[in-house]
C-alpha cells in the first residue's frame, strides 16, 4: 500500500522537491484558486497602482523627472500584462479578472488607496512601496508556479530600478532647500506605516499563509518579510537624514533586528473594507477607462474579424510556371 | 521672462521643441487611463519619444542661448506667448478617436518635416532628425493603423473617427501655412518651406482614409497662430499644470 499515493500527495512531493508546476500539470483546486486570487490581485495592484503616480506625470518638475516617471508608470502597466497573462494560464480570462476588480470582488494592494499629495510622494512610493513590493517579489521569483515565477523574475529587475529611482528623488529632496526637505519628511511620515502594512496581517492573523507556504507559493511569512524590509530601510532613511515616524523604532542588539511600534491594524482593515481616502476614486477611474474604451475595443474586434474573413475568402494564388 | 526673445535660429529650434513637449504632455495624460492595457503602453511610448525629442531640441536651444540657460528653463519658465507649438498639439485629448486623429495628422506631418530636417544646413538638427525619424515612422504607422481600425471597425467607431478627423482638419492646415518662424528657418536653410510638404502629406493621409473606408477630408480654413505664440485658451492651462511645481520652487533642483 505504501506505493499508492493520492494526487494531492504526489503534488506535495513534487513541489517539495522544488519542481515548478506548469499550466498543464494536475494541481489541487485550492492551489489553482489561491494562485488565481493572488496573481490577479497582484496584477490589479500594478494597474490601480499606476493611478497615484500618473497623478504627477503632467506636473513633474523637470523634463528628466517627467521621462523617468512616465517610463516607470508604463513599466507598471507591463507588469500588469505579464501577471494577467500568468493568471490566464490557470484558466481565468483577463476580462473576467477585470470584471471582478470593478465589481469589488477582487482586491488590490491597499496602499494605492492613499493620495499622492506632493512630488515627494513619487520618491516615497518608489523607495518604500516598491521597496516593500520587492521584498515580497524576490521571494516570489522562487514560487512553485512556473509562469508566476518567471513573470516575477522580469518584474523584480524593473522594480529594483524603480526603488533606486524613488530613493534618488528622496535623496535630492532631503539635500535640497528647506521646503524640499520638509516635503520629503512629510511624505515619509505619511507613507511609512501604510508601507509596512503592505506585508499583510501578522502571521497569527493570516489564515491562508500556512497553506501557501506548504505549497511553496510563499517562502517567508508576512512578519519575516516585514522585518527584513524595516531592517533594510531604516539605515537608508538615516543615510539621507530623514526621521522614521515611529518613536518606538530602535535597534535591538540581542535580536539583531529593529524593534518597531504597534501597527494600526484598524486602519489597515478599514482601508481594505473600502474606507480609505481614495478607494472610490481609484475604482471609478478604472471603471471609467474601461467603459469609455468599450467602443474602441469593439471596433478593434470588429476590424480584426473583417480582416480574418477577407483573408479566408481570398482566392488561393496560383503561380504561372 | 528671460528666454522669451531670441534669434531666428533659436526660435526655430524652440518651435520644434514646443511641438514635441506640448503633444507629449497631452499624451502623457492618457497613461493609466487607456482603453486597452496594450494601447496604454503604446501611447505612453509615443509620449516618451516626444518628451525625449523635446529634451534634445531644448538642450540645443539652451546651448545656443548660453548664459547658463537649461532645457528646464525653456520648458518650465517661458510663458504661453513665447511657445510656438502648432495649435493641434495643445488640443484636448477628447476620446480615443480624437487623440488618434490628432496624432495621425501630426505624425504624418512630423515624418515629412523630419525628412526635410535631415537635409538641414545645421548639423545638429540633421543629427536629431535622423534619430527621430525612426521613432516617428513607428508613430505614424501606429496612428494610421488606428485610423483604419476605427474607420473600418463598427458603425459607431466609423462615425466617431470621421467626426474627429473633420474636427482637427483646420488645425492640420496650420502645418502648411508658413509663419515667420518657418520663413526665417527656410531662408537660412534650417528647415523646409512648410507649404511644400502638403502634397506628400495629403497623399499619405488620403491613402489611409481610403483604406479606412473614410471620406477624404477638406482642410478648410487654417486654424493658425500657434507658431506666432497666439494659442487657444487650452494652452494656459497646460502650462499652469505642467509648470506649477517648477515655478513654485524656482530655486530648487530636482
Amino acid at each position: 500500500m505504501g506505493e499508492t499515493h493520492s494526487l494531492e500527495d504526489r503534488f506535495q512531493a513534487f513541489v517539495e522537491a522544488e519542481n515548478k508546476v506548469e499550466p498543464k500539470h494536475w494541481m489541487p483546486d485550492g492551489y489553482r484558486k489561491t494562485l488565481v486570487r493572488q496573481i490577479s490581485q497582484h496584477a490589479h495592484s500594478e494597474i490601480v497602482g499606476m493611478l497615484p503616480e500618473a497623478n504627477w506625470i503632467t506636473r513633474a518638475p523637470s523634463l528628466r523627472a517627467k521621462l523617468i516617471l512616465l517610463a516607470k508608470v508604463q513599466d507598471e502597466a507591463g507588469h500588469g500584462l505579464y501577471l494577467y497573462s500568468a493568471a490566464e494560464t490557470l484558466g481565468t480570462s483577463r476580462d473576467q479578472m477585470i470584471d471582478d476588480l470593478h465589481s469589488g470582488k477582487a482586491k488590490y494592494s491597499s496602499i494605492f488607496n492613499y493620495p499622492t499629495l506632493t512630488w515627494a510622494d513619487m520618491g516615497a512610493i518608489g523607495w518604500l512601496v516598491d521597496g516593500a513590493a520587492i521584498a515580497n517579489q524576490v521571494m516570489l521569483c522562487r514560487t512553485s508556479y512556473g509562469p508566476y515565477s518567471r513573470a516575477m523574475v522580469r518584474i523584480c529587475k524593473e522594480e529594483s530600478f524603480h526603488q533606486r529611482q524613488g530613493f534618488e528623488i528622496m535623496m535630492h529632496l532631503a539635500k535640497g532647500t528647506p521646503e524640499q526637505k520638509a516635503m520629503a519628511q512629510d511624505a515619509l511620515n505619511r507613507w511609512w506605516w501604510p508601507s509596512i502594512m503592505m506585508f499583510g496581517p501578522s502571521d497569527d492573523q493570516s489564515p491562508n499563509s500556512a497553506q501557501s507556504m506548504k505549497w511553496r507559493i510563499k517562502r517567508k511569512s508576512n512578519d519575516e518579510l516585514r522585518q527584513e524590509f524595516i531592517d533594510k530601510t531604516v539605515p537608508q532613511a538615516e543615510f539621507i537624514g530623514l526621521t522614521m515616524p515611529d518613536p518606538d523604532l530602535r535597534w535591538n542588539e540581542e535580536t539583531r533586528h529593529y524593534d518597531f511600534g504597534t501597527i494600526n491594524w484598524t486602519e489597515f482593515f478599514d482601508v481594505i473594507a473600502g474606507n480609505g481616502p481614495c478607494n472610490a476614486e481609484r475604482l471609478a477611474a478604472r471603471q471609467k477607462a474601461h467603459d469609455e474604451g468599450a467602443w474602441v475595443r469593439d471596433a478593434a474586434t470588429a476590424y480584426a474579424a473583417k480582416q480574418a474573413s477577407r483573408v479566408a475568402s481570398r482566392p488561393t494564388q496560383t503561380h504561372a510556371a | 521672462m528671460k528666454w522669451d526673445t531670441c534669434d531666428p535660429k533659436t526660435a526655430y529650434v524652440l518651435h520644434l521643441a514646443d511641438d514635441a513637449l506640448i503633444l507629449g504632455q497631452r499624451l502623457s495624460a492618457w497613461c493609466g487611463h487607456g482603453p486597452i492595457l496594450e494601447q496604454d503602453i503604446a501611447l505612453t511610448n509615443i509620449a516618451l519619444d516626444l518628451v525625449g525629442l523635446a529634451r534634445q531640441y531644448y538642450g540645443y536651444a539652451a546651448e545656443l542661448i548660453g548664459e547658463g540657460c537649461t532645457e528646464n528653463d525653456l520648458a518650465y519658465f517661458r510663458d504661453s506667448r513665447a511657445f510656438m507649438n502648432h495649435l493641434i498639439c495643445e488640443q484636448p485629448n477628447g476620446h480615443w478617436g480624437d487623440t488618434l486623429a490628432r496624432q495621425f495628422y501630426f505624425d504624418t506631418f512630423h515624418f515629412f518635416q523630419l525628412e526635410a530636417l535631415a537635409q538641414s544646413s545645421d548639423e545638429r538638427l540633421r543629427h536629431i532628425a535622423a534619430k527621430a525619424i525612426k521613432e516617428t515612422s513607428y508613430h505614424a504607422q501606429y496612428s494610421a493603423e488606428w485610423i483604419i481600425r476605427l474607420g473600418d471597425g463598427t458603425e459607431e467607431s466609423h462615425a466617431k473617427i470621421a467626426q474627429s478627423l473633420a474636427h482637427y482638419a483646420p488645425f492640420a492646415h496650420e502645418f502648411f501655412v508658413p509663419a515667420p518662424v518657418d520663413q526665417d528657418a527656410h531662408k537660412m536653410g534650417l528647415g523646409p518651406d512648410v507649404s511644400s510638404l502638403l502634397p506628400a502629406w495629403k497623399e499619405k493621409v488620403e491613402s489611409i482614409l481610403t483604406l479606412a473606408t473614410l471620406p477624404a477630408i477638406d482642410l478648410g480654413f487654417a486654424k493658425k497662430g500657434g507658431k506666432d505664440g497666439v494659442h487657444s485658451e487650452h494652452h494656459g492651462y497646460i502650462l499652469a499644470e505642467m509648470q506649477s511645481l517648477a515655478r513654485a520652487y524656482p530655486d530648487a533642483t530636482w
